[in-house]
């Protein structure tokens, strides 16, 4: 009898059934139903106490820790209200509405030029239209404004993240040990929340435009550092060997061998911050960036749907005309021989042009107004038209929707929501701990019932089981959607161009912009999240299934078609359990995805760890955000290496690399 | 062909040498040395999982000669010849050059050593992607310091002596393999070093192109006659360009000495092995199959050659010629001769006479 079963189906039948027993115990130990609050780890409050001990009366010698953080703000500060005056604002002199303009922005029609010139430059005309008619809308459809202060935040944050990123990769690159220090950190950050660290660092440099760009530069920063050091690494070992027999000191090593070898690579971790900054300094409106992220932040709360997918668009297409330009630079062609121009024209032609074009529109606006703002007369704008849509699909199809919506909420949602929370704490750490076993073996046991026990300790166990259950359940939707349109896109050239198309769009978009015409329709609420979430996730399960499906090897096929499978069998049989692995990693970032969304999804309003954190920001509690922010990472964490150990399992049993 | 004799060679000054090399990658090395005095037993390096690349390697290479180092893939070659130039600390032993003791020269040292003294040549170019042949091979002066002007002169001057002129505008990627090797030449030519390092300089390049550039090679050392550590795995370059080769068999070199010596005495099966498929008549000099001369005073010969040129090089002449050829020295004085037989026997029987 035992021999029909492993081993490990046996464990966990024991374990099961002993959870099952377990309920039955609710009197006699209540304490694992409910985590008494005498036993919460004050965590929170000693962070929250350290932030405040930091502030007031941390000494540094020379220089208190306040003055520290004054000025780092004045050394960002500096540059950003410069460019935000050349770009948004107009140089002015005197304070509020005494103030009189030294010297205008550069007008619309100049960004529109430059933004051409730089797409032709990157790659063609094609290019240099679609950016540009991006940029046309801004000015167009009266978002101008917005769009410039969100620009300038961007032209500040990425030259800090960029640079920043490649230095700390540099001395991780010549420093093992500083690497071995860093990886951990790069991880974790990754899945600790943004929302999580905006708390102390609005406490610490204040609400405004700095602490919005510092948290948008610690956010956009990882990438560019695990880039830099991969970039590094994978600059030829005989490239190296060369550098330092020419007699390079390490200066000239780095500058003249390793960065310019490994440029095409770092180009790429370009437009990767490019696309984070942009991301995160929507994001950061909540605390005091500004622009088209503020803009939709505050359609949100007061429902002005019109506005809010107004800005939200142009959000969009800001992102889309940022992320084509920065692809298009990182894969410009390199260039050719007898390219290279002498003179200074030729060599500056952007300064040249950029001053020109300033110039050129500042004397015509002296003239022409038009070609120093556009003419609010011919502003046109969607938002009633948006407004008139949603309130005729809210009178005309109000039962559809709320039926769908109940009928999901009620028969699917709901029960799962009541059955995470009534299991018992202890169990669920148990049986966290058993499959890190099963998997990966004591460590990983360790780590992952550790984790789950900590998320206990803390106080947090509803909130973050509300969290596990809206994540899972939009996982497992978005798992069951895009798994099969990844299996088609791998199996049909035509749809796999739409749906790359598709997915890239979808990933460009800052995650912000997915609730608007989401609360449009379903309003706030649990039904809503679990909606932007399955949205905002989808992708990287589209993708790697596909990637995965394309990846079995050719012969395997032949050999099933020798066999006389059928094109069913092939796929079920054969490429299936092959892709499995790969298919699973794209299920571990669809789930690292739909974390970071929750969070975000607080605004409109669930009750789970996102909440937590969201309420820690307005109520500027920093041990209270990191406690939550940190629980959701360890979920995150936990999730990562469970499925992480059984995927590398798999391809191991499967012999792939 | 030998530019000049090994007796000739042998007396000239020792411009690189090593004493006692070892070469171990993994934790405790050193420590692994320092404990067993420097000869560990292959257990004690598979139970540390160490690996031994290069063990206990002593050579010396003479100024203006070619010294290569052969061996299979993964024999040690690569790891001693960046022993040599410091590329990699070796474990232990001491590398001479100059008759300064390199790993002793503290970094600013080794660097203007490596800027004025060393050049190397890699397997794979290593040109930087992003310069033209004209900043790749002015790069090492650039890192000198040295002026636009005067360094772009001097690259333009080596371009053209490794017969890429009119290339100097490309881009590494616009240029077919052979041609990147040229520049990768030229590069480690620019400084004029004392020493010239090449790590398998032809071994990516196809057999067509590969003799051309050894050609090319062979010409360039006979107008610049540099010092030259040349690795290869492939006996038949070894012994086209060589004055000394060394052979390495798992780290350790096994056996020293001129394309004749190792043909003729070799040290061992795995030298013979090597030295097997090589038809005789392009490694063996005349010298070393001539007999002594019969009757002393009798002049009746076909003619005169040289000792120590090859047999190779003899040509048609001794075969139809049906008395001997008088063997002479470099002095003009004869020192014995050879027979048409002899010679019929070396280039007939050649690479089936595998017992030595
Ligand atoms: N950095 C390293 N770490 C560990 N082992 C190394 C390292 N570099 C070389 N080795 C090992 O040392 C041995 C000698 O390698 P080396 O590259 O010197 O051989 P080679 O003779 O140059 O071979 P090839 O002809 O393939 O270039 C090999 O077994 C190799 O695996
Ligand atoms: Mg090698």
């Amino acid at each position: 009898m035992t021999s029909r079963f492993t081993s490990w189906q046996i464990a966990w039948g024991v374990a099961l059934s002993l959870a099952v027993v377990g309920f039955f115990l609710k009197d006699i130990a209540p304490w694992a139903f409910k985590y008494p609050r005498d036993w919460v780890f004050p965590l929170r409050f000693w962070i929250s106490d350290f932030v405040k001990w930091l502030l007031n009366d941390f000494d540094l010698g020379l220089f208190t820790f306040k003055e520290f953080t004054r000025a780092i703000s004045w050394l960002i500060e500096l540059p950003y209200i410069f460019v935000r005056s050349l770009l948004s604002d107009g140089f002015r002199e005197g304070q509020g509405s005494n103030a009189i303009q030294v010297f205008p922005r550069v007008s619309w029609i100049a960004v529109i030029l430059f933004v051409i010139m730089i797409g032709r430059y990157a790659r063609d005309w094609k290019l240099a239209a679609l950016a540009s008619g991006c940029f046309t809308y801004l000015a167009v459809f009266g978002q101008w404004d917005s769009a410039m202060v969100t620009l300038s935040s961007i032209i500040i944050a990425v030259p800090l993240g960029v640079v920043g990123g490649i230095m700390i990769g540099v001395l991780g690159y010549r420093s093992a040990t500083f690497k071995a220090m860093i990886m951990p950190v790069l991880d974790l950050m990754q899945t600790v929340p943004v929302f999580a660290y905006l708390v102390p660092i609005l406490i610490l440099f204040g609400f405004g435009p700095v602490s919005a760009m510092i948290a948008t530069v610690i956010y956009a920063m990882p990438p560019m550092v695990r880039i830099t050091l991969l970039a590094l690494s994978q600059v030829p070992e005989e490239i190296v060997e060369f550098g330092r027999m020419a007699g390079c000191n390490t200066r000239q090593l780095l500058w003249k061998v390793l960065i310019p070898s490994a440029k095409p690579a770092l180009m790429i971790g370009v437009n990767q911050v490019v696309m984070l900054s942009l991301n995160m300094v929507i994001i950061a409106s909540m605390i005091g960036a500004g622009g088209l992220g503020f803009d939709v932040l505050n359609a949100l709360k007061r429902l002005r749907i019109g506005e809010g997918i107004e800005a939200g668009l142009a959000i969009t297409l800001l992102a889309i005309a940022l992320d084509r330009l920065s692809q298009g630079l990182a894969n410009r062609p390199p260039p050719e021989h007898g390219s290279e121009v002498k003179n200074f024209a030729g060599r500056h032609p952007f300064a040249i042009a950029a001053l020109g074009f300033m110039s050129l529109t500042w004397l015509i606006g002296l003239v022409l107004p038009a070609f120093q703002t556009y003419p609010e007369g011919l502003e046109l704008t969607t938002g009633t038209f948006w407004g008139d849509t949603v309130r005729w699909l809210n009178i005309n199809y109000f039962d559809q929707i709320d039926g769908f919506k109940n009928a999901v909420l009620l028969n699917f949602m709901i029960p799962t929501k009541r059955f995470l929370l009534s299991l018992p704490w202890p169990v669920v750490v148990g049986l966290v701990a058993m499959l890190g076993l099963q998997l990966g073996g004591w460590r990983l046991a360790l780590l992952c019932g550790g984790m789950a026990f900590v998320i206990a300790t803390l106080g947090l166990w509803p909130k973050a089981m509300i969290t596990v259950y809206l994540c899972g359940l939009s996982v497992i939707i978005a798992a069951a959607i895009g798994i099969p349109v990844g299996i088609m896109a791998a199996l049909n050239e035509r749809f796999h161009r739409v749906i790359q198309v598709v997915v890239d769009t979808l990933q460009t978009l800052p995650s912000f912009v997915y609730l608007m015409p989401i609360v449009m329709l379903f309003r706030v609420g649990d039904f809503s999240a679990f909606i932007a979430v399955i949205v905002y996730a989808i992708a990287p399960a589209i993708r790697y299934t596909d990637h995965g499906i394309r990846r079995v090897p050719p012969h395997l096929i032949e050999a099933a078609t020798q066999m006389g499978c059928s094109p069913w069998q092939i796929l079920w049989r054969v490429r299936l359990p092959i892709a499995m692995p790969e298919i699973m990693l794209g299920i571990n970032q669809t789930i690292m995805m739909a974390l970071s969304m929750l969070v975000i999804t607080a605004l409109v309003g669930t009750r789970d760890l996102g909440q937590e954190v969201y309420i820690a920001l307005t109520k500027a509690d920093s041990g209270r955000g990191l406690a939550a922010g940190m629980s959701v990472a360890f979920i995150a964490i936990i999730a990562d290496r469970l499925i992480n150990a059984w995927s590398a399992k798999r391809k191991a049993e499967l012999g792939l690399d | 062909m030998p530019l000049q004799t090994s007796s000739d060679i042998d007396a000239r000054p020792i411009k690189l040498s090593c004493n006692g090399i070892w070469k171990i990658f993994g934790d405790g090395g050193a420590q692994l040395l320092k404990q067993t005095n420097n000869a560990p037993q292959e257990n004690d390096l598979i139970e540390r999982s160490l690996i031994a690349a290069v063990r206990d390697a002593s050579i010396e290479v003479r100024e203006g000669e070619i010294f290569i180092i052969m061996g299979l893939s993964g024999s040690g070659k690569s790891t001693m010849v960046r022993c040599l130039s410091r590329l990699i600390e070796p474990t232990a032993g001491e590398v001479l050059f100059e008759g300064q003791d390199l790993l002793k020269a503290n970094p600013k040292e080794l660097i203007q050593i490596r800027r004025h003294k060393m050049g190397m040549v890699f397997q794979h170019f290593a040109l930087l992607p992003h310069l033209t042949v004209l900043g790749n091979v002015a790069f090492p002066l650039e890192i000198q310091g040295i002026k636009r002007r005067e360094r772009e002169d001097r690259a333009l001057e080596v371009i053209e002596l490794v017969g890429l002129k009119g290339r100097e505008t490309y881009y590494p990627r616009e240029l077919s393999g052979g041609q990147q090797q040229r520049v990768g030449i030229a590069r480690s030519l620019a400084v004029e070093p004392d020493i010239w390092f090449l790590d398998e300089p032809f071994s990516a390049l196809d057999p067509l192109i590969r003799r051309e550039m050894q050609d090319e090679f062979l010409r360039l050392q006979k107008m610049l006659q540099k010092t030259i550590v040349f690795i290869t795995h492939d006996f038949d370059e070894a012994i086209r360009l060589a004055d000394h080769i060394a052979i390495m068999k798992d780290g350790a070199v096994i056996q020293i000495g001129t394309p004749e010596q190792l043909v003729l005495n070799p040290a061992t099966e795995y030298v013979a092995e090597f030295t097997n498929g090589i038809p005789r008549a392009k490694v063996l000099s005349v010298g070393s199959v001539m007999e002594p001369v019969m009757e002393p005073g009798g002049n009746d010969y076909s003619g005169r050659v040289f000792a120590d040129i090859r047999l190779e090089e003899l040509g048609g002449d001794i075969l139809h010629a049906d008395k001997p050829f008088a063997v002479i020295d470099r002095n003009d004085q004869i020192i014995g001769q050879v027979t048409r037989d002899v010679v019929l026997e070396v280039l007939v029987g050649s690479s089936s006479q595998s017992d030595t």
